[in-house]
């Protein structure tokens, strides 16, 4: 086992998603903690373009594992190409994103290792020589603090916006080599039809500093229209809880909580949202929570940095006309 | 439809004459509705008094079980690895109308990690006849994710992971599905025998019948332990974990925000003023 960290890589259009550029800040800690490398694993059909970024995010090598059947991700195409690297030069961890790629791969290649995998982390660090994790329980009522034994590597599928983007300096380069791929198409038993993109008016919310959030109290489907423009004004993302989902105001990858997803961002505005328990479970590690309430005895209300007690519908459009004015103002 | 492609013969207590075999892992989970109480020494939570219900997503996984079976016929088969009390988890299936139930509890297994359960799984599931293995996205407790796509290894299947629609064609040798990926949905066809594990947007789990409550007190479920499924605990117990729970904290408490009651202009001026002092994005 070296003492390298790994970042397996994914990325669209030619550049790193914003989960790997955390996982890159999170690989130099931990390779700092044991004087190692942070390699950088980019599969893909083109890797060259992202694989020339990486440096500048603190990756020291990059390995770029370019292969037609790897255009397009494929859980068998992927775990045989992965497994084969980690297995030929095993790093002491590998980082993957919470990612819908991510956590279907890892725990794939996790089982073909045999190797221990922690899942959700929220950190990844080294106490007292050994590998640890957090991650959030029993509906984020509980955090668990997982210890890995000594198997190489390690396999930890971290959270997105947990650490922060590490600043890009141009000047530093990595070294770059192409990693040999020998894949037959045969080995891929599923077939990946079409990926259908969903037009959303707003960023995706695994890539948001902030996140504009709306429950049942916005009332309708039609009122996600004023998050929109909020969010829009604010270059956030919008997410709901589960009444909008279930009542199709929106679709089911909007909705956060226990059975949608975990955010952390800089900013959580909740919009009509009481707070239940499943909610909190996916929002509560936010850094910063706002909450727009007309009850005020909404559990959110208590929870948040700032609650404000008064009606959705007359705060939203002034809201978002202010922080425009902040906005283009010099 | 052509006879099911399973590599060995059913075993004496699978039922006979199927056509699809559907096996769905079910596991039993505290409600997420109740607080929980952590042991003092942060070695785990307090389960007396807890209330134990059948993972949320593997309502689903049994739902997306049965409906194959109507479509298909066949026979849905739930496992459980877990204490004695899961096999009310594995009733709850069975009172949605699943055809068997097989729970294996073995307290040297205790400790297990995720990779060592789906192992326990595997080796159940590979003396069964199976066409399509189900399992929750993730369970409610551990939230990992991690037995679904372990079990598909160790059985050496194709995986699709949480999925939010499910086609399986006329002939039932492969299926269509849907999963939600980062600004979309991938379109993925799978070939049966295959492991899916399921989101909850896939169907809404029917409630168990009355009648079909009372049938399932009378079912028998079958136990195994460790050694039936050809199993030694050095290979899946405590000790073959490759991770351990060092502890188990409360989340660290936020600090008290405050709560503006009022005038509207005023609210909005004091969220402005949040977001660009304290929080520092505008
Ligand atoms: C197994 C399970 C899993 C679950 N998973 C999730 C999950 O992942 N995510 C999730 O969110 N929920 C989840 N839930 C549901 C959860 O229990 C709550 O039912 C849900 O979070 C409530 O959503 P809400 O706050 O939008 O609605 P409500 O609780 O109905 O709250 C609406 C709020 O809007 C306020 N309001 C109404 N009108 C206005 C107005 N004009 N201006 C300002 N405020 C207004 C009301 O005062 C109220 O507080 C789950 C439940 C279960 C059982
Ligand atoms: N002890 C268990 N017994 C049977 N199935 C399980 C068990 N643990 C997990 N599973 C299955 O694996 C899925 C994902 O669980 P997990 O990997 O723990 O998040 C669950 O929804 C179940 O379908």
């Amino acid at each position: 086992m070296s003492h390298d960290v790994w970042v397996v890589v994914e990325h669209q259009d030619g550049l790193a998603k914003k989960i790997s550029l955390e996982l890159l800040g999170c690989a130099r800690a931990l390779a700092a903690a044991w004087s190692g490398k942070v390699v950088a694993f980019v599969p893909g059909g083109s890797t060259s373009q992202v694989a020339a970024a990486l440096g500048a995010r603190g990756a020291d090598m990059v390995f770029a594992a370019e292969h037609p059947l790897l255009q397009r991700y494929t859980t068998d195409g992927y775990a045989t190409v992965l497994t084969e690297a980690l297995r030929a030069d095993p790093p002491a961890v590998a980082l993957f994103g919470a990612t819908s790629q991510g956590r279907d791969l890892a725990p794939r290649v996790a089982a073909r290792l045999g190797v221990g995998i922690v899942t959700d982390c929220t950190s990844v660090g080294v106490q007292d020589g050994t590998l640890v994790a957090t991650r959030p329980m029993y509906t984020r009522k509980a955090i668990g603090t997982i210890r890995f034994k000594e198997t190489a590597p390690r396999i930890a599928v971290v959270l997105p916006a947990m650490y922060p983007l590490p600043p890009e300096q141009p000047q530093r380069k990595a070294e770059i080599r192409s990693w040999p791929v020998q894949l037959d198409a045969r080995a891929i038993r599923t077939t990946v039809r079409e990926v259908k993109t969903i037009q959303r008016e707003t960023i995706p919310l695994i890539d948001a500093d902030i996140i504009v959030s709306g429950g049942r109290g916005m009332k309708g489907p039609e009122n996600f229209a004023l998050l929109d423009a909020l969010a829009r004004a604010l270059g956030g993302a919008v997410g709901s809880s589960r009444p909008p989902v279930d009542s199709g105001w929106v679709p089911h990858d909007y909705e956060i909580g226990q059975t949608g997803k975990t955010v952390s961002p800089q900013v959580y505005l909740a919009c009509g949202i009481s707070g239940a328990p499943q909610h909190l479970a996916g929002m509560s590690g936010s850094k910063h929570i706002i909450a727009i309430n007309k009850d005020p005895n909404a559990p959110l209300l208590q929870l948040a940095d700032l609650g404000i007690v008064g009606d959705l519908f007359q705060i939203l459009p002034k809201l978002t006309d202010a922080v425009k004015r902040v906005k283009s103002s010099p | 439809m052509p006879p099911p492609r399973t590599g060995r013969p059913p075993e004496p207590w699978a039922p006979q004459g199927e056509r699809v075999n559907i096996i769905v892992c079910v596991k039993q989970v505290p409600d997420t509705e109740a607080p929980i109480r952590i042991k003092t020494d942060g070695s785990g939570i307090d389960e007396t008094a807890l209330n134990l219900v059948m993972n949320y997503y593997d309502e689903h996984a049994t739902e997306a079980g049965l409906r194959l079976r109507e479509q298909f016929g066949g026979s849905v088969t739930l496992l459980s690895v877990g204490h004695e009390r899961a096999k009310e988890a594995l009733r709850t299936g069975l009172a949605m109308g699943a055809d068997e139930a097989i729970l294996i509890s073995d307290s040297a297994a205790e400790g297990v990690d995720h990779l060592g359960l789906a192992r326990v799984l595997a080796e159940v599931i590979r003396s069964l006849p199976h066409d399509v293995v189900i399992c929750g996205k993730i369970s409610t407790d551990d939230n990992a994710g991690i037995v679904g796509p372990a079990l598909a290894e160790y059985l050496n299947l194709p995986q699709a992971t949480a999925i939010a629609h499910l086609e399986v064609d006329a002939m039932g040798t492969s299926a269509v599905v849907h999963r939600e990926v980062e600004g979309g949905v991938e379109v993925l066809q799978v070939p049966f025998p295959a492991v899916l594990t399921v989101e909850r947007s896939l169907n809404e789990p029917r409630y168990p019948s009355l009648p079909g409550i009372m049938k399932a007190k009378r079912k028998e479920i079958k136990t195994l332990n460790l050694a039936a499924a050809r199993l030694t605990p050095s290979t899946v117990g405590a000790a073959a974990s490759r991770t351990v729970l060092a502890s188990l904290s409360t989340p660290p408490k936020r600090k008290a925000g405050r709560i503006l009651d009022g005038d509207m202009d005023q609210a909005v001026a004091a969220i402005v003023a949040f977001l660009k002092d304290e929080a520092k994005v505008l």
